[in-house]
């Protein structure tokens, strides 16, 4: 077969197209008739980095596939000893310490920490001892993703360590008992109805619940039962008991009020909710065709806070319209399937789980961010990966697909 | 399913995204709005409102500056505040909440902290803006009159409310509409329109350039003035010969339907509605029921026309053939016209009257029979009556006359129909109506109708449209002020009816109206009429009416007056109306004793009856 054949272009080129809408648009934000040197310098910052990027897939295109494999667990510890010297090095930008600054340039380790997790999963479940169904290696797939999740959640980054959690799609994909992901959904369901409703009618629903599910078995079974729905209901209430606690005492106001905005509970376009209302504007009022490139008022008035990273997606629906941001969604949609179907294509596990990995990160990154823009989701610091303005994010984007596309073009050989 | 499952998720994903999207972008038409009130200031120059100028070229309306102070929060610092205060004539606590009221509004985004300072505290307060960081005055246009008088036919300007701008697209929040008279007829011309600038605008509410490079801006188109018919001294004169009565004068220039003057009383000075006391006055002006200031009696006010109708019975009745100029008919001090039914009249027992003595002895005798004869030719009073209301209706009666005033009533001319329903099975004649043979029955006139009549009769047949626009910056006027309406009476019938009234003020009922040198034609009334004391019936004085053109060869007026419950008609409308031909036709006037008596008499007690709540005697 033709060498060249066997590389996955469209996923590269769609990666390209991609990046090429995020230059347009971060130029459009930046853009001032007067004196536009901001904008220029902005763009070459972030050309500088695609240039790096570029590098790094090349380099990666010549690495042997058992390279990942082997380095994997020291690329993991790197990526960890990385995430805990922030707190020694660390500079706090905007609130959270998650930036090493070297020279003039600063770089986000818990960028990188994903792929390090990816390829550590990859070769955890790839080795043939593996049997992810048993504890053992359950736990130890959860400690890989648990110990980068909590230390990015302390920064405190919760956006990476969402996407962190997102590898759990990754695990349940793999085998990992269902029971495991029914969990997530009845903690996140715990979760959310804790913060509409309040603790006390959610504790009171569970008590229902349990002495329902009791009543309904038959006599037999019912003392045996009791057991298990008592303790149930004892670490529910206890779950949602401290959801209420982190939420109320832990949390600070500015949390507070984001999630309190999108459950509707206060509206405020002025003050908390000033960002995400922007933003609804912003995209709304670009109505089918948009307004044009560098034509966008709300864009050019700068009504959208940190439009050139996490909000890049509301100067495509301004200036782009519907036609703009459906095709950029759909753009997204296509290379995440592509490499999900990349990834049943291989012949190993590492490789599977490893563009799994990377599909599901993006997915995550996708989700948050366009929920968010949308006003489906809370405001999470989460960029839109290879759209928004961010060197480290982009060459964390850009490893991923190096090791990504070196590993499809390996899987027929 | 374990395989499927996450791509299934993407799908969802995707799906709800779409929605979403096509909800925010396609379905919902809100945002675009709030995105443009968000970052698009529309910025409007406003051309400076037209002038108004009467027929001699005299200004009547200009335009004046007012101040208003304004306050940008955000910018203010500590400053004398007492000083500002003696200034403003405020009070701390008056200036503390303004200021409370304007940041609530917006710290960054100006608001008026007090509207309409006059010219004087505006000097004061001028040199001393530099005290007070954050403040700054802004000039804004609004009218100045030159004149006390014709409040009533210039109208005013207010800001636009709701409606307008729900109604108009043009108008926007805060901005003036003329509201009334001359202002409202002709305020696409008096405005012009305004340009506008599309400036881009940042989160902080600074301007940061113009909107998509200016290509949405466009130059104001600068208003026109306007000339008016009116002659502003003989309104002013006629305005204050109505002094302390209530009533109208209406002149027109027959032989171009241009209003010279339209006086109504009471009025009020055009001054008032300007200005900080503007909303204060207004509520006086309007809640005032009895003087009803901002009622236009020249154009608005429904009378019985009285014996003036009496020389429209004679037209028709000429051209119907009915009568001639040399029928007689006898008067014995009035007439039966049915089984004891009686109609009085001053002739006295046994007067032969023909047309010319009818006209100027105001007989009733004489209109009676000659308008059943109009009404029963051929013994067919629906007919006669139609005919009748036909002629009547190409005077202009019992319509608009079309006038470019936004105020007006069509008056009411009765026909076959509203008598047959009065009247089932067609049990009614000419006697049966015969009130309306000397104009008080059912018939109801305005002055400028009866103005125009008397200006008709003086073109012995036709007329044009009556009119405020005499010119608008050069161009003429509307087409349909130049076109002559004909009535259906041929022009040989007048010259009859117009000697009869010329012989009314040579020796008739109105002699008071003689003019040395000028030959006068008209014609008076009196006429009876009622109106409801808690709810009981009471008649009260009649009104005073007089309808007049002059000279009887080639006219150059012809006008109505009435003075409300004035009693006859020569004892204020004749006067009246002589000293205002007097005074338009020589320039001056030599008759002080009657100018004297006419501008010093005063019908406040008359009026005063009507709320007295004691019993009255009227005709006194």
């Amino acid at each position: 077969m033709n060498k060249l054949a066997r590389f996955d272009w469209s996923s590269l080129v769609l990666c390209v197209v991609l990046v090429c809408i995020g230059l347009v648009n971060i130029y459009s934000v930046l853009y001032n008739a007067n004196d536009n040197s901001l904008a220029l310098s902005y763009i070459e910052k972030q050309v500088t980095s695609l240039g790096l990027g570029t590098a790094l897939i090349i380099i990666t295109q010549f690495l042997d596939t058992r390279f990942f494999e082997r380095y994997a667990s020291i690329i993991y510890l790197l990526a960890i000893v990385s995430l805990l010297g922030l707190w020694l090095f660390g500079t706090e930008v905007s609130g959270a310490q998650s930036w090493y600054s070297i020279g003039g340039f600063s770089l986000q380790p818990s960028e990188f920490a994903k792929v390090a997790v990816a390829l550590a999963l990859a070769k955890h479940l790839g080795d043939f001892n593996t049997q992810i169904d048993q504890t053992r290696d359950y736990i130890g797939a959860f400690l890989i993703l648990g110990i980068p999740a909590i230390l990015t959640l302390l920064q405190p980054d919760a956006g990476t360590a969402l996407v962190l959690l997102g590898f759990f799609l990754v695990l349940h994909a793999e085998g990992l008992p269902s029971f495991f992901l029914l969990i997530l959904i009845i903690l996140f369901v715990l979760f959310l109805s804790t913060l509409l409703v309040g603790i006390y009618w959610v504790m009171a629903a569970v008590f229902l619940l349990a002495i329902l599910y009791i009543g309904l078995q038959s006599k037999r079974k019912q003392k045996k039962a009791v057991f298990p729905a008592l303790v149930s209901v004892v670490l529910l209430c206890g779950f949602a008991y401290s959801v209420s606690y982190i939420f109320e005492e832990i949390f600070e106001q500015r949390h507070r009020d984001r999630f309190n905005i999108l459950l509707g509970k206060e509206v405020d376009t002025q003050g908390i909710g000033y960002n995400i209302n922007q933003s609804q504007i912003a995209i709304g009022s670009g109505r089918f065709s948009g307004k044009g490139f560098l034509e966008g008022t709300q864009t050019k008035g700068g009504f959208v806070p940190e439009q050139q990273t996490d909000y890049i997606f509301t100067t495509i629906g301004e200036e782009w319209g519907f036609v703009g941001s459906a095709l950029v969604l759909i753009l997204f949609l296509t290379l995440i399937l592509r490499i999900v179907r990349v990834a049943y294509k291989q012949k190993t596990t590492f490789a599977r789980v490893f563009c799994l990995g990377f599909a599901c990160t993006l997915f995550i990154h996708v989700a948050i961010n366009l929920g968010m823009v949308v006003g489906l989701v809370p405001t999470i610091g989460i960029p839109l990966p290879l759209i928004s303005y961010g060197g480290s994010s982009l060459l964390a984007f850009s490893v991923f697909l190096g090791i990504y596309l070196r590993i499809a073009y390996q899987r027929m050989a | 399913m374990r395989v499927r499952f996450f791509p299934i998720l993407v799908g969802l994903f995707g799906i709800v995204m779409f929605v979403r999207l096509f909800s925010l972008q396609i379905v919902s038409d809100e945002y675009g709005d709030l995105s443009l009130k968000n970052s698009v200031l529309k910025q409007y120059v406003y051309p400076e409102r037209g002038y108004i100028y009467d027929r001699n070229g005299k200004l009547l309306v200009s335009n004046q500056p007012m101040y208003d102070l304004m306050v940008v929060p955000k910018n203010l610092s500590a400053f004398d505040t007492l000083n500002l205060c003696e200034m403003l004539g405020l009070t701390k606590q008056q200036l503390i909440d303004k200021l409370t009221k304007a940041k609530r509004y917006s710290l960054r985004a100006p608001s008026v902290l007090l509207a309409q300072i006059s010219k004087q505290d505006y000097a004061l307060l001028q040199e001393k803006m530099w005290k007070f960081p954050g403040m700054y005055i802004q000039r804004k246009s609004v009218r100045a009159y030159q004149t006390n008088v014709a409040s009533n036919i210039l109208g005013y300007i207010s800001e636009v409310n709701y409606f307008d701008i729900e109604t108009n697209p043009y108008y926007k929040q805060g901005e003036l509409i003329g509201r009334q008279g001359i202002e409202k007829t002709y305020e696409k011309i008096l405005r012009g329109q305004k340009g506008v600038s599309y400036l881009q605008r940042d989160k902080f509410n600074r301007i940061i350039g113009s909107y998509k490079d200016g290509r949405l801006d466009s130059l104001p188109v600068p208003a026109q003035d306007i000339t008016l018919s009116i002659d502003i001294d003989l309104q002013e004169y006629g305005t204050k010969l109505l002094a302390n009565k209530r009533g109208g004068i209406l002149a027109i220039e027959p032989n171009t339907g241009e209003i010279l003057m339209s006086v109504s009383m009471p009025t009020y000075a055009p001054n008032l509605l300007v200005g900080r006391e503007r909303s204060e006055n207004f509520k006086v002006l309007k809640q005032d029921t009895l003087n009803r200031f901002l009622f236009d009696r020249s154009l608005q006010g429904q009378y019985p026309p009285g014996s003036p109708f009496k020389v429209l019975n004679a037209l028709i009745a000429l051209e119907e053939e009915v009568i001639t100029p040399k029928a007689t008919f006898t008067c014995n001090s009035g007439h039966f016209y049915a089984r004891n039914q009686f109609m009085e009249c001053k002739c006295k027992r046994g007067t032969i009257n023909n047309l010319d003595r009818g006209i100027h002895k105001s007989c009733n005798t004489y209109f009676s029979n000659v308008y059943r004869r109009i009404i029963d030719k051929d013994n067919n009073a629906p007919d006669g009556m139609n005919t009748w209301h036909s002629h009547l209706g190409s005077f202009g009666l019992g319509n608009y006359l079309g006038y470019d005033h936004p105020v007006g009533q069509s008056g009411y001319v009765p026909n076959a129909n509203f008598y047959n329903l009065w009247y089932p099975n067609q049990r009614w004649r000419g006697a049966t109506t015969v009130s309306n043979a000397i104009g008080q029955g059912e018939i109801l006139m305005t002055p400028i109708q009866l103005a125009n009549v008397a200006a008709t009769i003086a073109n012995r047949g036709f007329f044009y449209s009556p009119h405020f626009v005499k010119g608008i910056q050069g161009d003429f006027i509307d087409s349909r002020y130049k076109t002559k309406r004909y009535t259906t009476i041929s022009t040989k019938h007048f010259d009859p009816v117009v000697e009869g009234m010329a012989n009314v003020v040579k020796k008739g009922t109105a002699r008071v109206a003689a003019v040395r040198g000028i030959e006068v034609c008209g014609k008076t009334g009196t006429i009876e009429n009622f109106t409801k004391i808690n709810g009981v019936r009471t008649q009260l004085t009649d009104h005073s009416m007089f309808i007049a053109f002059a000279p009887k060869e080639n006219p150059k007026i012809a006008l109505a007056v009435i003075v409300e419950n004035g009693y006859w008609g020569g004892r204020w409308a004749a006067p009246i109306a002589s000293l205002v031909i007097e005074k338009y036709l020589t320039g001056d006037v030599k008759r002080k004793w009657l100018e004297k008596r006419m501008m010093e008499g005063s019908l406040e007690a008359e009026y005063a009856k009507i709320t007295s709540n004691e019993p009255f005697t009227i005709n006194e």
